[in-house]
């Protein structure tokens, strides 16, 4: 192999065109709760579709021996291209099917080469100007929200579960969001002063961390089920915290062993913000004549903050990841599609939950890196 | 004496709790009965604690060793000059994939693979594969570059500048790594009970779908100590790695 090889693009091609070749692209199930039968990409009825994609994973193979660096409109194509083939396909399907029931659920050819192209696009943009980067994402994003409107994916089996129970995951949604911000408030809340704390006095702060990463440790279901035994025993013997819906499974012991776990991340990464704050700074407004509230308000909060943003971010998706353990101890949530899914054996439930849960930590991810964006900008 | 007296501590108390439980908690049944009167079998006995325990340090073992050979090897691969490339979409891939939560991972490996420990398994082999991965990328890269340029100038070869320098420089982080995945997969195999994994979980999942609190307790009792077991010893090895070797 020559040095001059694309290898991003020639690996990522390799994997597309091996999951294109041997990879099950639509599985055709006879209802929610049986498994289906696997469909290649070209038993997929248009055609002239599944022929295209090999065309282009081909192409992307063979531009990959170039000199240029190709491949970016590849990976726009087959990003936007292989959903709406699928939904196509389910469409035609469907119109032939037998029994009503039938299911067209997306295969794990489908995901592995949709993740390639994913990948290809994230490498050919790299380097590109933040403007075109932003341009080439939201004109992904808006052509997704264009077919799903006009119901290109109508007929696929995940978006059939959700049609179905649009209701019931509105509700799994915002509770999934509520105990995340919960979380984080509480933990920010507590965090702070215990952060401040932890920097004004060093041995203090060694113990402070010592026994939080301790707890970072537990796994949380562990955590959960072990505050439930209290809890339920709290409630018990004050009614006025029962009547608050305070017991022994649900949303408590959730946010309590969730604010547990972004303990350390929020103390950690404020001690790291104020140890980042300049003496000469601290030093100047003291030496102005503000007192040592407004030092902290006005000159090591606005330094610190960028720092605490970063741990933050890391609260965030962690957090949003273990609500979806918190469904098992009955506080709802996203978590419930998964388990309920795999108890009932229905992949599309599990599917819709998943792909919810981790659409909405890759969001969180996105949100701060914006924020911590605008931050160094002014900064 | 001190410090290694100390670091020694650090070890045997969390071993010694889980070796305590694991006597103790099968004996204890009339201690659940006098706290939960109402149940029935205080005490779980469907598969002892011990044989629990032997699986789930099983399964944690066997997919840290996968994720440790797969995520040094590719970590490895993707800093050597000819594979360079590929670093910015093997780091996109680690840092892309570690927002997944462990549970959806878990919850996409069971339409693949059934119910039992196989989509556990896989679970945490991918999962854990990018801590060590993301790790092994980072520590390679903030080998020192002079370092890098007195192995040249003593006449190392590519492969005997990676095993002599490269690899011990970056041994901190990599076992960090290691650290981190181990621990997830703790938690992860733990959540694995609930798609049929034999593990300590399902001493919890059962205690929660029939009620029984006391199961719930004994089970998470034990994976708090295995945890806090299997992170002890691994931070020792990462203390010993790191002074030896720096």
């Amino acid at each position: 192999m020559s040095t001059r090889t694309d290898l991003p693009l020639a690996l990522l091609s390799a994997v597309g065109l091996l999951a294109a070749t041997t990879g099950t692209f639509l599985e055709v199930a006879p209802n929610r709760l049986l498994s289906g039968s696997a469909l290649a990409l070209w038993h997929v009825p248009p055609a002239m579709g599944g022929w295209v994609v090999l065309a282009l994973w081909c192409w992307g193979l063979a531009c990959s021996l170039l000199a240029t660096k190709r491949g970016l409109s590849i990976a726009c194509a087959l990003l936007v291209g292989l959903p709406l083939l699928a939904g196509a396909g389910a469409h035609r399907l469907l119109a032939d099917a037998a029994v009503h029931t039938t299911r067209i659920q997306l295969g794990a050819g489908f995901w592995i080469m949709w993740l390639a192209a994913a990948l290809l696009l994230l490498d050919r943009l790299r380097g590109a100007r933040r403007v075109v980067q932003l341009a080439i994402w939201t004109g992904v994003v808006v052509a997704f929200v264009v077919a799903g409107w006009s119901g290109a994916f109508a007929d696929l089996a995940l978006v059939r579960e959700y049609a179905a129970q649009r209701d019931v995951f509105a509700t799994a949604l915002r509770i999934h969001l509520l105990l995340t911000l919960g979380t984080l408030g509480l933990a920010l809340a507590i965090g702070l002063p215990l952060g401040w704390i932890a920097w004004r006095r060093r041995r203090a702060g060694n113990g402070i961390l010592g026994v939080l990463s301790l707890v970072q440790t537990v796994p949380s279901i562990a955590l959960f089920a072990l505050l439930i035994g209290p809890l339920a025993w709290l409630a018990q013997h004050m009614p006025s915290l029962q009547a608050l819906g305070f017991g022994g499974t649900g949303a408590a012991p959730a946010v309590i062993a969730l604010c547990l776990y972004a303990l350390l991340p929020v103390v950690r990464y404020t001690l790291a913000g104020l140890d980042g704050v300049p003496r000469d700074a601290v030093e100047a407004a003291r030496g102005m004549g503000m007192t040592r509230w407004q030092v902290l308000a006005r000159v090591q909060w606005p330094l610190a903050w960028p720092v605490l943003l970063a741990g933050l971010r890391i609260v965030s998706v962690q957090a949003i990841g273990m609500v979806a353990v918190a469904a098992l101890i009955g506080a709802g949530g996203l978590g419930r599609f998964v388990f309920l899914g795999v108890g009932q054996g229905a992949i599309d439930m599990v599917l819709l939950g998943t792909l919810a849960i981790i659409a909405l930590a890759l969001l969180a991810d996105l949100v701060f890196q914006a924020a911590l964006m605008l931050t160094e900008r002014r900064g | 004496m001190t410090i290694a007296g100390r670091g020694a501590w650090r070890i045997a108390w969390p071993c010694l709790a889980l070796a305590l439980l694991l006597i103790a908690l099968p004996r204890m049944g009339p201690v659940f009965h006098a706290w939960m009167p109402e149940l029935r079998a205080p005490v779980y006995t469907r598969t002892s604690f011990v044989a629990l325990t032997a699986a789930h340090i099983g399964l944690v073992g066997m997919a840290t060793l996968i994720a440790v050979v797969l995520g040094l090897g590719i970590g490895i691969l993707a800093t050597r000059p000819a594979t360079r490339s590929l670093l910015p979409t093997v780091r996109a891939v680690a840092v892309i994939g570690q927002t997944f939560p462990p549970v959806a991972v878990l919850a996409i490996a069971v339409p693949l693979l059934g119910f039992g420990a196989a989509p556990t398994l896989l679970a945490l082999c991918l999962y854990g594969v990018l801590p060590v991965l993301g790790q092994t990328v980072a520590g390679i890269e903030n080998v020192s570059r002079p370092a890098l340029d007195a192995a040249d100038g003593m006449g190392y070869g590519r492969w005997r500048k990676l095993w002599e320098v490269e690899l011990p420089l970056a041994a901190g982080p990599i076992m960090a790594g290691v650290r981190l995945s181990a621990i997830v997969s703790v938690g992860t195999a733990t959540i694995g009970s609930a798609v049929g994994a034999s593990t300590l979980g399902a001493p919890i999942i059962e205690g929660l779908v029939s009620n029984n609190t006391a199961y719930v307790v004994q089970g998470a009792l034990l994976v708090a100590a295995l945890a806090m077991s299997i992170d002890a010893v691994l931070a020792w090895i990462e203390r010993y790695v790191r002074r030896g070797l720096v």
